[in-house]
């Protein structure tokens, strides 16, 4: 295999690592707007999440106990925000602020008690395997197919088992969403509560069933970033990619499957720069591609996803339509 | 209703308890904030009793009374680097002069891209916290700090790595290209397959200027090796920054330099099994198998000084930018990594540098990464060629990003 091929397969590979808690988050927050509510404290969720994977990690070395932490820390900024928005009816939009506000300070609060120790190592091992990884060993030189299963071995299958995880939990969703009947319901309270709940369906039990699964999705996401990415703990450790996940579900249109590519692409925007100029050292220099403009895309994407599906009128979906309303079982 | 108005108790509860929980990083923040507004109080009110006792004692009383001094952090005081070096040298200084005779008022997350937060920090500190001297630690707090200067002829300003000054604002920074030059010569040591790798954050003076004395300080032991800079974008954001470390490890790289805020170049390097050297704070216990060394800031005899000007009335603007030799620069100790060589060259070299300062660091001849000549043999490029840098030296690979 050339170094040029090699380089590209580890472009992807970096993609893919960066890309893996967007998948999640994006997830987590597409079950919650399919059952419509606009849930900003995605970064708090997950800063919640990662602080406790990585405090629990400390404490037990299990890798099990550690996502288990992960995910009902975030859920336990979900329920506070579920009981508000949909028990209390609070404002969407301003309660998932609180969330993000309340929970990075909690999430560095707690994340500090480990005083920057380092992941232990029986947790950081299992998440540095690859359980895909295959043995090429007599058949890499062979033609065509060595530096094929290579690229897709260095590409693809190298990563840690969080990768795969997102990939099956995105199929597992799209099922839900879209083949069960607990997924219509969902589905359905999302569009028009009132037509569900006259249809029999419990609107407030569904709310917050799609708010939790959102949370631990969320709390998954940021467990990512301590256990299988970094191995520490740093304050801020999502660097602010909650809010991209937001901006993200809107540009895969609340599509679990889409969400993977989605996800890539804002993943690989973020770090392409990095590698680009390596690889094609006479693109660096053009405006198009330089490291501003990687940084500005993903959003340039979203607008353009927005707008084209506002041209495209009535037929264009503009997600969940009771999106963002609280319900009143009394109003008309 | 009733489980619905308990459940509202209940969640009311806990949000509390998780704002007091959220708060205890608040106090750590701002070092008691209660009570020391109640302090403040409390001196404005004997001071009203001074005055009414005797008006002419009145600036007397208050210029031997605690001072009180505004802090402005880009992070927050423990993200383990760079405004961390900052709260520690305040902590010392304090500790030095005595609690009894200054009080710190910090604030952290104080975006200095944002105009407003900056002037909104600066007035609550100096209109509310009665502050008679401020500190604002970031590039981007300047333009606004020089502007509200004006408006507060009677407080001292202090702007840690800018350029600008005014009758009450003073800028202050330091040469820690010395160390950055030392490191350097470490990691040229060290490298077997001599790519060496610089994970920089934004494409500024001070980081292209720190890339490159390191070079400087990796060529003029190993003219074979090179330096691949990568830009992360950002100051502060782990992922990006493991994703940069990751980039130059997959290029070759063994042994990996950064200017970020973070340790996570650190730990990327260790995980791949191979060498860094950090920056800002000691990582000797975060990364032992990977650390070599950093260069470190110690803030705190400078911080001193000026809060002991501002008490006796001889506060002057200074642009201060000391080096090794005034202690505000050093480099960690060298680890058991290091060959010993490149610690008998670092011991030989260092009083030098500390001498000579960064004078030797960026002295002639100096070529730019196009073989351009930069700086003629017999010279030193001077403090202002220095604070403008926008190009790489011979030997880093890698462009600044351009808009």
């Amino acid at each position: 295999m050339n170094s040029v091929s090699l380089s590209i397969a580890l472009l992807l590979a970096s993609g893919i690592r960066i890309s893996t808690p967007l998948i999640l988050g994006a997830l987590g927050e597409t079950v919650t707007e399919r059952a419509g509510h606009l849930n900003l404290g995605v970064e708090g969720m997950m800063m919640l999440g990662g602080a406790l994977a990585y405090t629990v990690a400390l404490h037990t070395e299990s890798v099990i106990l550690a996502l288990l932490g992960g995910m009902l820390g975030a859920m336990f900024g979900s329920l506070v925000y579920a009981f508000l928005t949909v028990a209390l009816r609070a404002n969407q939009t301003v309660t998932g602020l609180a969330l993000t506000t309340f929970g990075v300070g909690l999430g560095n609060t707690i994340g500090k008690l480990g005083n920057g120790a380092n992941v232990p190592s029986a947790v950081t091992q299992f998440f540095g395997k690859g359980p895909l990884t295959l043995n090429l060993d007599g058949i890499e030189n062979k033609p065509v197919i060595g530096p094929v299963l290579t690229f897709i071995n260095e590409a693809i299958l190298k990563h840690n088992i969080f990768v795969y995880l997102a990939i099956i939990l995105a199929i597992i969703l799209y099922i839900f969403l879209f083949k069960t009947r607990a997924g219509l319901h969902l589905r359905a309270v999302g569009e028009s509560p009132a037509a569900a709940d006259a249809s029999g369906i419990n609107v407030n039990r569904v709310k917050y069933t799609g708010i939790l699964i959102g949370g631990a999705l969320a709390g998954l996401a940021g467990a990512y970033y301590p256990l299988a990415h970094i191995g520490t703990w740093t304050d801020n450790i999502t660097g602010g990619r909650g809010w991209i996940v937001v901006a993200l579900v809107i540009f895969v249109r609340w599509h679990p499957i889409k969400a993977i590519f989605g996800s890539f692409l804002f993943g690989l925007l973020d770090i392409i720069g990095l590698r680009l100029p390596t690889l094609f050292p006479g693109v660096a220099g053009l405006a198009i591609f330089s490291e501003y403009a990687f940084n500005m895309y993903p959003y340039i994407m979203t607008i353009i996803v927005l707008i084209a599906s506002y041209i495209r009128g009535r037929k264009g979906w503009m997600g969940p339509a009771a999106l963002g309303h609280s319900y009143f079982r009394e109003e008309r | 209703m009733k489980f619905r108005k308990i459940g509202a108790l209940v969640a009311a509860l806990g949000i509390v308890a998780g704002f007091a929980l959220t708060g205890c990083e608040g106090s750590v923040k701002s070092g008691d904030e209660d009570t020391t507004t109640a302090a403040a109080e409390t001196e404005i009110d004997a001071d009203a009793e001074t005055t009414a006792q005797d008006e002419a004692d009145a600036d007397t009383a208050a210029a031997t009374d605690k001072l009180n001094v505004g802090i402005l952090y880009i992070s927050t005081k423990t993200d383990g680097g760079w405004s961390q070096g900052h709260a520690e040298g305040f902590a010392k200084a304090v500790e030095s002069i005595g609690a009894d005779k200054v009080q710190l008022f910090e604030k952290e997350n104080v975006p200095d891209t944002d105009a407003q937060a900056t002037e909104n920090a600066v007035r609550t500190m100096i209109e509310e916290q009665n502050c008679g001297l401020i500190f604002a630690t970031s590039f981007g707090y300047m333009e606004t700090l020089e502007r509200l200067s004006h408006d507060y002829p009677d407080v001292k300003f202090e702007h840690c790595s800018g350029f600008m000054t005014s009758e009450n604002m003073d800028n202050y920074f330091g040469q820690i290209e010395q160390a950055r030059y030392l490191s350097g010569i470490v990691a040229g040591y060290k490298t077997e397959s001599n790519k060496i790798g610089y994970v920089a954050a934004q494409p500024i003076p001070e980081v292209i200027r720190g890339c490159n004395a390191f070079t400087l300080g990796v060529r003029s032991v190993n003219p074979e090796a090179t330096v691949s800079v990568k830009f992360s974008m950002t100051w502060f954001d782990p992922g990006k920054e493991t994703e940069t470390a990751k980039a130059l490890l997959d290029e070759g790289c063994d042994v990996l330099a950064m200017h970020q805020d973070t340790p996570s170049t650190l730990k990327a390097a260790e995980d791949a099994g191979k060498f860094a050297i950090g920056y800002d704070l000691s990582a000797a216990e975060v990364v032992p198998d990977a650390y070599l060394t950093a260069p470190l800031w110690d803030w705190s005899s400078y911080y001193e000084h000026k809060m002991n000007a501002v008490m006796n009335g001889t506060w002057t603007i200074e642009e201060s930018w000391g080096g090794m030799k005034e202690g505000l620069v050093a480099l960690d100790e060298l680890t058991d990594l290091v060959p010993e060589e490149a610690k008998a060259a670092v011991e030989e070299l260092e009083p030098q540098i500390a001498e000579e300062g960064n004078a030797f660091v960026f002295a002639g001849p100096l070529k730019d990464q196009d073989g351009n000549e930069v700086c003629p043999a017999g010279k030193s490029l001077s403090r202002e060629e220095q604070m403008e840098m926008n190009y790489f030296v011979e030997g880093v690979l890698g462009q600044i990003p351009s808009n």
